[in-house]
């Protein structure tokens, strides 16, 4: 389905139900909702979603049991909720890498496969280097990186194909500088990654700006620029990639709640009104400020927009570090 | 000193007390029940600890995983699951033990050594975390990778008989690591497309068929040769010879609590890996090589304190540099920035107060292990009780549903059932079957940091020894394996050197 006709539908039934609601939405829930978590149990995204599961469930006054559905770099959790039943009793957590799944043919499924609730958190990506390093600012670094050659810096903080690699490769791209030039030490994550730079594996790393939080304290390392649009809150003084190089290119994770396709809009309206008054709790913002997790509520339409440029980037990026099938 | 006092109101407030007396009986359920991981509990403990002040939140997940990791042993002892794979490396002498009537005696064993490491662990994080992460920093993917070989070396020490079928074991056990997403290319490796392979064999669900199947499977075909073991009756009997067994292997006790917590700091190792490591050291220094692996204690003391002081070893690099030593940590480390206790160096001097209050817990949640792990042996004795062949279904339902449990998946209970079947047709033809689990724990841990290393010094292998660490490791594991042949071939000249 094209993006526009989902939207005209969306609205279409929007305005049916409004007009006549349905039964079954009325009294929605009337049982416990069960929130899928693609990720293993006491990431960020795990922490997020329960923290939301244990709010929501005030508002809607049922159990919100979450369920961690792991493997397969996410394919496993996505898929259980693209076919669970289109009830409205299971929605879970959908993450950056939904987008880029499909390009190397792990899966089927991609953002068309869902009902977007509404985006809750975006991280960009930033590049961090040793404090005691020769590189001061991005320029320095990306001039080192014109001047090298082919493999000879290496970089670390993620799997190959994630979302910190794929910053990495997307950032070459966007200077016009072949992928091929900084190898990537693939991490599991973005802590053994970022420990790496600090014990002098690798020649930088990228993470988002809470991962790298406990080695920039420590005085080990300092990140140069962020891959965002707009400067970080957390950390004002930090230039964003564009200012610093002219060249407009953003990445990182996101998180947003997701529905199976086909589930009653009405639901989808009352999950859309609770959670966005989950967001607005002082016990989800504090949280989400202590761990350093950027907020924002982007619900509905504009969420999916959100997912369908976030698609197309991570085909883009995937297609130039030859991981796209 | 000052800040240690300032802390005893912390810790001695009746709200800690009351949570890390909840959390321990939660962490002895989690870690007696196969198929409820410490992690999984810690989780889930999360949003509850949100509501807490900074030293009962993460005084409950400490004492909950601390009272899980010593709980597994439980299972291990009386039906031979391994609770958790921290447990894995000394099954079958605890089995036996308690095969022979001796359960109580084993599980006594792991209480105290628990215990014992778990206050060790403790006392080196107090005194020295600083200095000890700052050493920690220092590896990367060359020390591991040497790390890591030498732990698969030790497969060929534990297995129980011929070194040829140990290592056909451990072949085994490395292939079948092998399977699912790999991470360094980012393609699919013997997964069949199917989804669920994607990350590979869950270590659960293969764990439980590797030591719970074949016992299940025995109990039926060999229902006419079997002894009924014998259940603990009084307390006492947990303290029988105890003393005296704890006393002949003190050396063992303390080898393997300083090797526990070096292994626990270490980022990229944890808990099981610490007990596997010290089991094979153990065994290698023993006077009696021969008795491992058959119901013998000295390993059993090693790995019981190894795993436990690993435990609180794993908090160094969490605390000084927020990178987590193991699962538990990195969710620890989550809710230390929520409490405002940044990780980092200053921690220990910004908040002094606090982090001398979570040591204490620590402290207080080892030795509430003893009584309270007391209670759940006595509690979960009796099950030895039960005739074997009236037992066997029940644990084969504990299997399914703790196979299943990990990612609710029917490929869990699958892999379980295949790799059970495989264990038991190894263990009727004496290939044992501890260096597949070996192969099977170690065997990602080798190859991403080989692939790692390999990718950071250009293909060049003479980068595995440039590092002062990484080139101590790597001399340390080529001389472990080509030591025997040497001498082998010296001995060999200098004989026909004498007869010519």
């Amino acid at each position: 389905m094209k993006l526009s006709s989902l939207i005209v539908t969306l609205t279409v039934a929007l305005g049916a139900s409004t007009a006549a609601p349905a039964v079954v939405a009325q009294d929605y829930p009337t049982k416990p909702v069960t929130m899928i978590v693609p990720w293993g149990a006491g990431g960020g995204t795990d922490a997020t979603a329960r923290l939301i599961a244990t709010l929501l469930e005030k508002d809607l006054g049922v159990p919100v049991p979450v369920e961690n559905r792991t493997g397969g770099s996410g394919v496993v959790g996505h898929s259980a909720i693209a076919n669970a039943r289109a009830d409205g009793y299971t929605i879970g957590i959908a993450t950056l890498e939904i987008g880029g799944m499909h390009y190397q043919g792990l899966t089927q499924i991609d953002y068309k496969s869902f009902t977007p609730i509404g985006l809750y958190n975006a991280d960009p990506a930033a590049i961090f280097v040793r404090v005691d390093g020769p590189y001061a600012d991005v320029a320095a670094l990306l001039e080192a990186i014109k001047t090298s050659g082919d493999r000879e810096l290496k970089a670390s903080g993620s799997a190959q194909g994630g979302v910190n690699h794929l910053a990495v490769a997307g950032m070459l791209n966007a200077m016009d500088i072949p992928v091929e030039r900084v190898a990537w030490v693939p991490s599991e994550g973005a802590a053994p990654g970022l420990q790496d730079l600090a014990a002098g594996g690798v020649n930088f790393a990228t993470a988002s700006l809470p991962e790298g939080q406990a080695l920039m304290d420590a005085g080990r390392i300092k990140p140069i620029a962020i891959f965002a649009a707009e400067r970080s809150a957390s950390a004002p003084d930090l230039p964003t990639f564009a200012e610093s190089t002219g060249v407009d290119f953003a990445m990182g994770s996101w998180r947003g709640i997701v529905a199976p396709v086909g589930v009653d809009p009405a639901i989808i309206e009352r999950l859309q009104t609770a959670i966005g008054k989950v967001v607005e709790q002082p016990e989800y913002t504090e949280f989400m400020a202590a761990r350093g997790y950027a907020t924002q509520w982007t619900p509905g339409a504009d969420f999916e927009t959100f997912m369908v440029n976030s698609d197309a980037q991570m085909g883009t990026t995937l297609k130039a570090v030859g991981l796209a099938k | 000193m000052d800040n240690v006092i300032a802390a005893l109101p912390l810790v001695f407030d009746p709200f800690t007390l009351m949570v890390i007396m909840a959390c321990a009986l939660f962490g002895l359920f989690i870690g007696a029940v196969p198929g409820l991981s410490a992690t999984m509990a810690t989780a889930m403990l999360v949003p509850i600890t949100f509501y807490m002040a900074p030293v009962p939140a993460i005084g409950a997940i400490v004492t909950m995983s601390a009272m899980a990791i010593f709980a597994s042993d439980i299972p291990t002892a009386l039906i031979r699951i391994p609770g958790t794979a921290a447990s894995a490396a000394y099954v079958d002498d605890l089995y036996k033990l308690s095969q022979r009537g001796k359960a109580g005696l084993g599980l006594g064993l792991c209480v105290i050594t628990s215990a014992i490491g778990g206050v060790f662990g403790t006392l080196v994080l107090m005194i020295a975390a600083p200095q000890l992460a700052e050493v920690s920093l220092n590896f990367t993917s060359f020390e591991y990778f040497w790390l890591a070989l030498l732990g698969l070396s030790a497969a060929v020490m534990l297995g129980t008989g011929s070194v040829v079928k140990s290592v056909m074991s451990l072949c085994l056990g490395l292939l079948v690591a092998s399977v699912g997403l790999d991470g360094s290319s980012g393609f699919p490796r013997f997964t069949y497309g199917q989804e669920s392979l994607l990350s590979g064999v869950s270590f659960v669900p293969a764990l439980i068929g590797f030591f719970a199947v074949p016992e299940i499977i025995r109990a039926i075909v060999h229902r006419d040769k079997q002894e009924e073991a014998k259940s603990i009756s009084r307390i006492s009997e947990l303290f029988d010879g105890l003393g005296k067994t704890l006393w002949k292997f003190r050396l063992n006790l303390a080898r393997g609590s300083v090797l526990g917590t070096l292994i626990g700091i270490l980022p990229g190792a944890g808990s099981d890996i610490a007990a596997w490591i010290t089991y094979a050291v153990s065994k290698k220094f023993s006077k009696n090589p021969e008795k491992f692996g058959t119901g013998y204690e000295e390993g059993l003391v090693d790995s019981g304190a190894a795993n436990n002081s690993a435990l609180s070893g794993a908090y160094v690099p969490a605390m000084v540099f927020g990178i987590p030593g193991d699962s538990i940590t990195a969710i620890v480390i989550g809710v230390l920035y929520v409490k405002g206790l940044n990780p980092g160096p200053m921690v220990f001097i910004n908040n002094a107060v606090e982090v001398n209050a979570i040591f204490m817990v620590f402290m207080l949640a080892n030795l509430l292990m003893v009584p309270l792990g007391i209670l759940a042996i006595v509690l979960a004795a009796p099950v030895l009780k039960i005739s074997k062949t009236a037992l066997a279904p029940l644990i084969l339902g504990f299997a399914i549903v703790g196979s299943f449990s990990i990612d609710i998946s029917i490929t869990s209970i699958i892999i379980m059932i295949v790799v059970g079947c495989f264990a038991y047709l190894m263990e009727e033809n004496d290939i044992p079957v501890a260096p597949a689990v070996l192969g099977l724990v170690m065997g990602t841990l080798v190859e991403r940091n080989l692939i790692t290393s390999l990718i950071k010094g250009d293909n060049n292998p003479l980068v595995f020894f440039e590092r002062p660490i990484a080139g101590v490791l790597g001399v340390m594991t080529l001389a472990l394996w080509f030591a025997p042949l040497i001498i082998k071939i010296y001995r060999k000249s200098r004989r026909s050197e004498v007869t010519s």
